[in-house]
């Protein structure tokens, strides 16, 4: 439990929730019922028949032969890119819908990087009959185009965010003052594990299922459900986050979060928060993030989405800190070569997120045989273009 | 005396300019504060601009993103303000988000606003229990005042702590909204305001967020000792000349 968030809302010097009046009321509401509501042998049941039935978990635990030949390990791949949607982002969006229903709210928004998040939300919407506003940065709705007409089928309303660099952290910015404004019927459905306490903790359970069914399937498959090594990209910390979940208390699983170096840490265009960050507010919550020595937030660079922010969620500032994770980055070269490699070596094209993860296998010195499970968080459909692009396919 | 205190002894309908420092020019922070001050101003609130102004709406995020594109920083802010006491006498408060003040430190931040005559801080993301645990003993002993906002859904018991723990002025939203939106004083924002004068409350009261002429300024005057206009004012001084422009916008509120 040291690395769980304590009564107060802070998971050690990180967390608590720094919001502006206006969101007081909504942020508490949710403080005071999200335990409960989640608790619940009913939410319970719809929850699991929903991830069960609708979303096709639990999502397998794959031995990749040939990475493990590639590595001289034992490589398990956690299928995330299986998930309805095609990513891990919907195992937060149903808990979240489910929990907004009960607090009788008829209004949805969300913000989105990658689209993901975006298209995970919009489908539970649809599932339940509720209106969508999703807000994405213009750069993002160019480069995420085929995401952005899921959400529209899907009936959702695209609002681009044209302040900043026009990505994750301005669509979060205008989702947040979108909920400002709309203070009654709205949820905001977040779709990491980052804003005000309780986003974080909320997102983290929801997205546990990942460690949960990955320590059931490791005991069947190895005997042991306790691998060496959980590796995973690190964009606001969800995928990671649940991925981490249920060793996080097992201090001889090591845990490697993956964030986006872009060019390269030192090339002003780069994402890796731990690396040039430092302790500040962002978003809610007190965490690390890069910034001026002026306390304004720096514009992020990843060639993927869904990496392309400035912070990290509080308890993953917490374990960064404690030293119990390890937090390393990979370029956007590096990544994409990663995700043309799993594609030859396993006939999976992972999304440019989760082929950061990948890429870091490459750096890792092995003793040999150990157990590594890699989180693949989504599948590379979306990023196809990108792909395309750089391999001139 | 603490200013604060004495003016809303003194006063009744005080009105308070908010505008963003370095904004629509870097050196024009003092210039801005003497043109109000001399035009009738009653209390001055100095916005130190931030990245990412999650309680703004697009005007101030405007003024905020030209000024730290022109070179604003809270450590300019506080070089600029050591001439803001050789004229300026009424009460002047800072108004900005809680990350540039963590990365100044928050005991030196205090320091330097003492040292340069301001009054108080109005830091709308900086939460009541953290202010209480962190913050609060380093204000009191710099005699800052901390403005905290109120908005129709703030639950009386919350207002009744908020009252404990300032000692400035409260300020109270006319409605859950970024700010810009245009007042519109219905019967439900009739009956909120009416609730909260009823409170008898310790504190003085100002009304914010979408008052932009004398109409809405009066309406606000009369559930409250005053109101806060801060879009209306940006948006007036963007461009031009300042001082022609600074003493015709107040023209409009006194008659
Ligand atoms: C496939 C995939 N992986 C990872 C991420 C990064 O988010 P997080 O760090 O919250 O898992 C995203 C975000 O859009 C994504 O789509």
């Amino acid at each position: 439990m040291k690395y769980k968030v304590n009564e107060k809302g802070y998971y050690g010097d990180f967390g608590g929730a720094y919001i502006p009046e206006m969101l007081y009321p909504n942020v508490e509401e949710l403080r005071q019922n999200y335990l409960k509501i989640i608790a619940d042998p009913d939410f319970q049941k719809e929850f699991h028949q929903l991830l069960k039935d609708y979303v096709g978990r639990p999502s397998p635990l794959y031995l990749a032969k040939r990475y493990s030949e590639r590595y001289g390990v034992n490589i398990f791949l956690k299928r995330e890119d299986l998930n309805h949607t095609g990513a891990h982002k919907i195992n937060n969006t149903i808990g979240q819908i489910l929990l907004a229903e009960k607090l009788g709210k008829k209004r949805i928004i969300a913000e989105t990087g990658a689209g993901q998040h975006g298209v995970a939300t919009a489908t539970v919407c649809a599932l339940r009959n509720l209106e969508c506003v999703i807000y994405m940065g213009e750069v993002d709705i160019e480069r995420q185009a085929p995401n952005v007409a899921r959400m529209k089928m899907l009936g959702a309303k695209v609002v681009p965010a044209s302040s900043g660099s026009k990505t994750l952290k301005d669509a979060t910015n205008e989702a947040m003052r979108d909920w400002i404004n709309n203070p009654v019927d709205t949820h905001y459905i977040i779709g990491s594990v980052v804003g005000p306490h309780p986003y974080p903790d909320m997102v983290a359970i929801f997205q546990s299922i990942i460690s949960e069914e990955t320590k059931k399937q490791l005991l069947a498959q190895t005997g042991n459900d306790q691998p060496d090594y959980v590796l995973a990209c690190v964009g606001g910390g969800s995928n990671a986050m649940g991925m981490f979940y249920h060793f996080m208390d097992d201090e001889n699983v090591k845990l490697i979060a993956v964030e986006a170096a872009g060019k390269g840490v030192s090339s002003g265009f780069s994402a890796a928060t731990t690396y040039l960050g430092n302790e500040g507010v962002l978003h809610g919550s007190r965490s690390i993030l890069m910034q001026t020595p002026d306390g304004q937030v720096v514009e992020p660079h990843s060639v993927s989405a869904g990496l392309d922010y400035p912070g990290i969620g509080p308890q993953h500032a917490h374990l960064f800190k404690t030293g119990r994770g390890q937090y390393v980055s990979i370029t956007d070269e590096e990544s994409l070569e990663a995700g043309l490699l799993c594609t030859k070596l396993e006939g999976i094209i992972p999304a440019i997120e989760s082929a950061h993860a990948l890429a870091y296998l490459e750096k890792m010195q092995f003793k040999g045989g150990e157990n590594v499970v890699v989180c693949l968080s989504g599948r590379g459909d979306k990023d196809l273009d990108t792909y395309i692009k750089y391999f001139n396919l | 005396m603490n200013r604060i205190k004495q003016l809303f002894r003194e006063k009744k309908n005080i009105l308070s300019i908010y505008y963003t420092a370095g904004y629509p020019n870097t050196g024009d922070t003092i210039q801005i504060a003497e043109a109000l001050q001399k035009s009738g101003a009653d209390i001055l609130e100095i916005g130190f601009p931030y990245s990412d102004p999650v309680a703004d709406g697009p005007v101030i995020q405007a003024s905020s993103k030209q000024s730290l594109d022109q070179g604003m920083t809270l450590k300019l802010l506080f070089e600029q303000l050591k001439e803001l006491r050789k004229n300026v006498t009424i009460p002047v408060l800072l108004m900005g988000y809680v990350n540039p003040v963590l990365q100044f430190g928050v005991e030196k931040f205090c320091e330097a606003c003492a040292e340069v005559g301001v009054d108080g801080c109005i830091v709308p993301d900086l939460p009541m229990v953290e202010y209480e645990e962190f913050y609060k003993d380093c204000f009191e002993k710099h005699n800052l005042a901390n403005v905290f906002l109120i908005t129709p859904q703030t639950a009386e018991e919350r207002i009744r702590k908020i009252d404990g723990l300032t000692n400035g002025f409260i300020y109270l939203l006319s409605s859950s909204a970024t700010t810009g939106k245009n007042l519109e004083v219905g019967n439900t924002t009739e009956a909120y305001f009416s609730r909260i004068k009823g409170m008898d409350l310790k504190n003085p009261t100002m009304i914010g967020f979408g008052i932009s002429d004398k109409q809405t300024f009066d309406k606000a005057c009369s559930y409250a000792n005053g109101a806060i206009i801060g879009t209306a004012f940006v948006k007036a001084i963007s461009e031009g000349n300042l001082e022609e422009n600074i003493s015709n916008f107040m023209k409009k509120f006194k008659d």
